[in-house]
């Protein structure tokens, strides 16, 4: 191509850039448009495909959405308290519908916690020790995938996709696997929760690690540091407060998570509240889900704290 | 090496210097030690509320490996049965993998009337005769008495031999076992691999070498004389009664539908929203702080207490899960979104605003472009994360393939399908890990920001 050719293909007044600028939007449009018109069409179909697939649809059960209040709302709201303290009820009739006293955990004496106070607990304690397992396994595995701490290739490698299989591999089966072995209970539910966020913390972690400041790691080798000594001393210090923010993101998320592993098996409030819905006991619900979500919210909130005091006022995205 | 002595006061000079390392407050020198400790201590209390010594002294170790090697391989359970006339009768279960007529080469009949099964080649074979069983194995022959009421063993009873009052269970490791009892003997013969996986035992293509499987169907004889060979085949494959291929593919099909319509219709409702909560777009405290609170409300409600609602109002199936995953998205997509407009830069609203643009248009031109990109990008990273959260909460009853997963976790028989399962679950994960990775790649070009910001 000679100049001449060139300088016959470019723009040589202000009306030419107008019309090839106005050609790029007008394309583009297009493009977006398409996009949009692709996304609106799969959105629709898969609408419908989700509604002929299930059991009940959707026109047709709207009308009764909230026909669940019904049963919801207890008949006297003073048994939600009841129920969240194990009082006796006045209602109890012998059905397990108001059996609340049934349900105490003595302690000593005439001391008890309450029934959904201990699961609650139980619950929470899944949560923290498999965040804590997750996270003592997570900070090696994610030195030895870091690019710039990684000792060798092959051993990058192999931590990245060891940390990606936990990731993928649904939590379930490793619950259904261990409770097996281990009777169904709240440990198979730790092993499954804790070896999820193995996978999880991994990840962020050696991306973390990935960004550190490498003069202190240089000023480690300078000295003839080996690895250990360079992690503990040229990494450890920048990159511990983001760890811990991304633990405590992470216990957040593990709450939620053995709450639904607990309503398949698990052990904990999760099971206990998917037996009260779909048995449609009222006020056991009701004080199950205001139990939950205020310990949800608390978590949060403390999580939240906390994490401000870490590392000052940073947004992170929510990952499972 | 030599090391340059320092002189005392030098020292002391420098710790003058720098007080702050070299006289650490409390905190600073024991605080990593305290919560070290701390932890410690939090981990014994959990041993304790988890009574872990009994559980992992009750545990049945030896099943997670029995579950493990059921995950790739299967075993065929025929049994010997002695006929009043002294005969052997050769009894299979229905639905065996070996099909209606199996003459199986491991099982010979012996010249005397007696069957033989070579559980591992020659070296371990358990034959039934006349009234008596033998079972070689491990270079000894023990016989049975099996003329009495109960099984009677001749001899002393080697370590992998059991002997109970009315049967002797026999373990000759992974390639099988047998049970004798009064006037049976049942064996479970081990294979490694998926038995029948494309065709079952009811299938006319069943039990034939693979390339019989495609002559036939590219060129044989009509089998079904109103179907095509291969629409037969494909028939067969998807209506597989041991792996039920068809189910699971659409089982694992609603779940990544449950993922996408819940995780966009999420994003759709999430977008305007976002728009009114965050407090630098729309200057209205109260609202802002009203439906902040709503995004945590929806959060905090969780996935799993809004699938079992809507299980209960639409029945089970893919469209409670996707409104269980729409829910709690709104809520996590409204926060994200809400978040990421406060972070935006003002100078091209600023900009655009000082040309007299109407609101509509400042947003249009000043914000959206800014901040399209890290919203598509959180989207797609909330998608992918929920492919994963789709199978858990499908479990309870909100459709997809969870809830066939764990069901054949929990008749303990079927572990072969949890494999496949898992390895189709795998490869969905995989699969979407990688599109939404390059898609955010592309979009937000070498800009890390969109996973840490």
């Amino acid at each position: 191509m000679t100049t001449a050719d060139m300088h016959s293909h470019m723009p040589r007044t202000t009306r030419d850039i107008g019309n090839a600028w106005d050609r790029m939007v007008a394309k583009r449009r297009l493009y977006t448009l398409i996009g949009l018109a692709i996304l609106l069409f799969a959105a629709v179909s898969s609408a419908q495909y989700a509604d002929e697939a299930n059991a009940g649809h959707f026109f047709e059960r709207l009308p009764h959405l909230f026909d669940f209040l019904s049963w919801l709302i207890p008949k006297d709201w003073a048994d939600v308290w009841r129920a969240l303290f194990d009082i006796a009820s006045p209602n109890h009739t012998g059905g397990e519908e108001y059996n609340f006293a049934d349900g105490r955990v003595y302690v000593s004496g005439s001391f008890y916690v309450p029934e959904y106070f201990e699961l609650m607990i139980t619950t929470i304690n899944i949560a923290i020790v498999s965040t804590i397992i997750g996270f003592v396994f997570a900070v090696p595995l994610a030195f030895l995938a870091a690019k710039n701490f990684s000792p060798s290739w092959p051993l990058r490698m192999f931590s990245k996709r060891v940390m990606e299989f936990l990731r993928a591999f649904p939590e379930i089966v490793i619950a259904g696997l261990f409770s097996a072995v281990l009777s169904i209970g709240p440990v198979a539910a730790i092993i499954a929760v804790s070896l999820h966020t193995i996978g999880a913390l991994g990840k962020l972690f050696y991306e973390v690690i990935e960004n550190t400041d490498m003069k202190a790691d240089e000023g480690m080798r300078s000295v003839g540091g080996n690895w250990f000594e360079r992690v503990r001393f040229g990494a450890l210090p920048q990159v511990l407060p983001n760890l811990s923010s991304y633990a405590l993101l992470r216990l957040e998320i593990n709450v939620r998570a053995s709450t639904i592993i607990g309503a398949v098996g698990g052990g904990g409030i999760g099971e206990e509240l998917k037996l009260s819905i779909s048995r449609g006991f009222g006020a056991k619900t009701v004080a199950l889900m205001i139990l939950l979500f205020a310990t949800i919210v608390a978590v949060d909130q403390f999580s939240a704290w906390l994490r401000r005091r870490l590392v000052g006022e940073h947004a992170f995205l929510l990952q499972h | 090496m030599t090391m340059t002595m320092i002189h005392a006061s030098r020292a002391q000079e420098i710790e003058e210097r720098y007080p702050e390392y070299f006289k650490r407050s409390f905190k600073q020198r024991f605080g990593a030690l305290m919560i070290g400790c701390g932890t410690l201590l939090y981990m014994l209390y959990a041993v304790w509320f988890f009574d872990l010594p009994k559980l992992v002294a009750e545990a049945h170790w030896e099943r997670f490996g029995i579950y493990l090697s059921q995950w790739v391989s299967y075993d065929v359970q025929p049994e010997l049965r002695l006929q009043g006339d002294g005969s052997i009768r050769v009894w299979y279960p229905r639905f065996s993998p070996l099909g209606d007529n199996p003459h199986p080469d491991w099982m010979v009949n012996n010249a005397d009337g007696s069957v033989s099964v070579l559980i591992n080649g020659t070296s371990r074979t358990v034959t039934a005769g006349n009234k008596q069983a033998t079972i070689a194995a491990h270079g000894e022959t023990y016989t049975i008495d099996m003329s009495g009421e109960n099984p009677r063993l001749v001899g002393q009873a080697p370590p992998w031999m059991k002997v109970y009052d009315d049967n002797i269970m026999v373990d000759l490791g992974f390639a099988g076992d047998a049970s004798i009892s009064s006037n049976r003997v049942k064996i479970w013969k081990r294979f490694i691999g998926w038995p029948n996986f494309f065709f079952d035992t009811r299938s006319p293509f069943f039990d034939k070498p693979a390339g019989e499987v495609f002559s036939l169907i590219l060129s044989g004889p009509r089998i079904e004389p109103d179907q095509s060979n291969l629409s037969l085949a494909f028939d067969n494959i998807w209506n597989n009664g041991a792996w039920q291929h068809g189910d699971v593919w659409t089982k694992l099909f609603q779940t990544i539908v449950m993922a996408f319509l819940g995780t966009l219709l999420g994003a759709i409702a999430a977008f305007p929203l976002a728009f009114l909560a965050a407090r630098n777009i729309t200057p209205n405290r109260l609202l802002n702080q009203v439906l902040k609170r709503f995004f945590d409300f929806l959060r905090s409600v969780d996935m799993l207490i809004w699938a079992l609602f809507l299980t209960r109002a639409f029945g089970p199936g893919p469209l409670a899960g996707s409104g269980a995953i729409f829910l709690t998205e709104t809520g996590t997509l409204g926060k994200l979104y809400s978040e990421g407009l406060e972070n935006i830069d003002d100078k091209p609203r600023e900009g655009i605003k000082s040309t007299g643009a109407s609101t509509a248009l400042v947003h249009r031109y000043g914000v959206m472009p800014q901040i399209v990109p890290v919203m598509v990008s959180q989207t797609l990273y909330q998608w992918e994360s929920n492919v994963r959260g789709a199978t858990i909460i499908g479990a309870v009853g909100a459709g997809g393939i969870g809830l066939k997963l764990w069901e054949a976790m929990r008749t303990n028989t079927n572990w072969a399908n949890v494999g496949y399962m898992v390895i189709l679950i795998l490869m969905v994960v995989f699969l979407f890990d990688a599109a939404s990775n390059a898609l955010r790649s592309r979009l937000m070009g070498t800009n890390k920001a969109a996973t840490s910001h």
